[in-house]
């Protein structure tokens, strides 16, 4: 006899390998499939349903190597219940991971240009795939820009990524942050302040943004003023997700479903609905 | 097509045999002062000689002159109640070590027969087949509790107060989705029903009960009947253009308006046939052993629907109603190729401040500002 939901209902056990702590209230999670042999192939910009027994579940992006298939990690903040138990769990203890769902970053579709990834606080997690995916294929594209911002430095993810990142000559990293001690010689200020200083062929570049609503609504106008065309600007978008795959209803943005059309949209498929008020 | 007639004095036969063929008959009866749907033995438990009166706000059991069978219209429920029921559990999972393992529900065996079903509500049934099995994903317990779904529809011989299937193309005649139709006929001492088959074993079922050759007397007399429902419409709705008339008014004053009236009780998305939105609940025992994973019903009236860290993206009421009537009558129509409205009128009813979905849209026809509907115009006209 059939079971009554498809399979990508069920919750399939992985164990964390490590914890990481990025910040204050903010991990990484390492995981492992418990039974081993079997990979979690993803594409850049997926995202997972992950469950703690008993608590609930929540949609995480997917912040590893989409090349290093057999080790799976979420970067999580914790601000729900869900995702607080998540950070009392220990290593060696098993979670439950639906997925992957969801649209993925054009990373085939920029090979030839000039890319730029704007994230705000931790809208990096989702792009940090589409990092690892450029510089494993460095010559493929052609300028590689990543702009982040955070709240203060002590918010921002994945420090020594960053330090080696911005050590490298091919790729141009600009860190800021809102506000500051005195201790901080970085920028200060909002992430669409660094876009003015940057140099790119507006014709022919990619960009990628993800954080906050409304810091994607300015940076999209900084952006298309330096002249990058709507359709070649892409976001991620976030809603309430229960079920992932279409059936549910509370993904819904104006007619598109997140879960399934997004949660990385051409911003050409969605100007109408970005920015209406409660949409 | 070939027309039947068939005695009312028969119709008992028509529910022995889809019994006696494993089918668990369910239909109109009355109860908790309404007409509602369950399981149906008998003829004698539809509200013969009751007919219901319908208004906004208001639904009120009447008893009528005669012994109709289903002279009334749609009650609170839809046949959503047993196609996608309210709650239902999906898993059950147990800890086992620090790992646990995962036990699922099974496919129901059961086999459904709805007797009395109105035109509307196969439509409206046609709308969550799309939603459920056309998709991507299938929901699964959706699709094996519809694939062995039978239909008797029952031809509407009365408009309700708060009808409006005309508008949406939707009824009084079902003409489709059906395995039979019935229409009833009440004639001084005559009491029949004319019946059409719309499928192979409606046919097979129906040689088994007794009928006779339709005379093209009685085809007529059926007609004029579904002739006067259509004319009784108790609402009408202007859908013309309708999708972008909701997409360029996503500001508009009267969002306000009923925002003043709406309780965002949630009724609405309950009653009507069409809502399908659902959350996930997940219950642990004492133990913390054992938790089980339930699907229910949801609503996009409530707050949590649309919750996010930080807060919900839906938190006035005024862009809950907006999600909900944009959804129905706008964005359906994008996501499934049709309208999520089938003018059943059951949103009318059952709310309890009467907010009227028909009197809204045409309050945002009639009071759209000006600047919104001559750009929309311009554009249009320099488009064509």
């Amino acid at each position: 006899m059939k079971s009554i939901i498809p399979e990508p209902m069920i919750p399939k056990p992985f164990r964390i390998h490590r914890k990481l702590k990025e910040t204050h209230d903010t991990y990484t999670i390492e995981l492992e499939s418990t039974n081993g042999a079997d990979g979690f192939p993803f594409s850049a910009g997926q995202f997972n349903m992950v469950y703690v027994f008993g608590v609930g579940e929540v949609p995480i992006s997917i912040s590893g190597d989409p090349s290093i298939p057999k080790m799976l990690r979420h970067t999580t903040r914790s601000v729900g219940t869900v995702t607080k138990a998540i950070l009392k769990l220990r290593s060696g203890d098993v979670l439950g991971v639906r997925g992957p769902f969801g649209s993925h970053w054009p990373v085939n579709e920029a090979v030839g240009n000039d890319v730029i990834i704007v994230a705000g606080g931790i809208g990096l997690a989702p792009l940090r795939p589409v990092l690892y995916s450029f510089i494993s294929q460095r010559d493929k594209y052609g300028k590689i820009i990543l702009l982040y911002g955070a709240r203060t430095p002590e918010d921002l993810l994945y420090k020594k990524e960053l330090e080696q990142w911005r050590g490298r000559f091919d790729l141009e990293v600009k860190v800021i942050v809102d506000s500051a001690t005195g201790n901080w010689r970085g920028n200060v200020g909002v992430v669409t302040t660094l876009i003015p200083r940057i140099q790119f062929d507006p014709l022919h570049t990619v960009a990628m943004i993800c954080g906050p609503e409304v810091m994607m609504r300015y940076t999209l106008k900084e952006l298309q003023s330096r002249g990058i065309k709507n359709e070649n600007i892409f976001v991620s978008m976030e809603r309430n997700m229960k079920c992932g795959i279409c059936l549910c209803g509370h993904c819904q943005l104006g007619p598109k479903f997140v879960c399934k059309d997004g949660p990385v949209f051409c911003y050409d498929h969605i100007k109408e609905l970005f920015g209406k008020r409660e949409i | 097509m070939n027309i039947v007639i068939l005695e009312s004095d028969h119709l008992q036969i028509l529910l022995d045999v889809l019994r006696k063929r494993g089918y668990q008959v369910i239909g109109p009866t009355l109860g908790d002062g309404a007409i509602v749907y369950d399981g149906l033995n008998t003829t004698a438990n539809l509200p013969i000689g009751w007919t219901d009166e319908q208004d906004g706000g208001t639904y009120r059991l009447k008893k009528r002159n005669d012994k109709a069978l289903f002279g009334y219209n749609v009650g609170p429920h839809s046949w959503k109640k047993y196609l996608l029921p309210s709650e239902l559990r999906l898993w059950k999972i147990k800890r086992n070590g620090n790992s646990f393992q995962i036990v699922t529900e099974n496919e129901a065996t059961q086999k459904f027969a709805f007797i009395g079903v109105r035109s509307c509500d196969i439509h409206a049934i046609s709308i969550q087949d799309k939603v459920f099995m056309n998709g991507q994903y299938i929901d699964q317990h959706y699709k094996s509790q519809r694939k062995d779904t039978f239909i008797v529809a029952v031809n509407c011989g009365k408009a309700g107060g708060t009808c409006f299937c005309v508008s949406m193309n939707s009824g009084p005649r079902a003409t489709f989705g059906f395995d039979l139709a019935m229409t009833e006929i009440l004639e001084g001492e005559n009491h029949y029903f004319l019946i059409e088959t719309g499928t192979e074993l409606g046919a097979e079922i129906l040689r088994e009960i007794p009928h006779k050759e339709a005379s093209e007397k009685q085809k007529c007399a059926a007609d004029d009947i579904l002739k006067n429902t259509a004319e009784q419409m108790g609402r009408s709705m202007d859908t013309s253009n309708i999708k972008d008339l909701f997409y360029r008014n996503h500001e508009h004053p009267r969002w306000n308006n009923v925002a003043e009236r709406c309780l965002t009780c949630a009724n609405c998305t309950m009653v009507c046939p069409t809502c399908f939105c659902t959350t996930i609940e997940d219950v642990t025992d004492l133990t913390g052993e054992h938790a089980e994973r339930w699907r229910k019903l949801d609503s996009c009236f409530t707050m949590d629907f649309s919750y996010i860290h930080g807060g919900s993206v839906r938190s006035s009421i005024k862009s809950r109603y907006r999600q909900w009537i944009t959804h129905k009558l706008a964005t359906w129509i994008d996501q499934f190729g049709t309208s999520g409205c089938v003018g059943c009128g059951r949103c009318i009813t059952w709310c309890p401040v009467a907010i009227d979905i028909t009197e809204e849209v045409d309050a945002i026809r009639k009071s759209e500002p000006v600047s919104e509907r001559q750009t929309t115009e311009a554009v249009e006209i320099k488009g064509s």
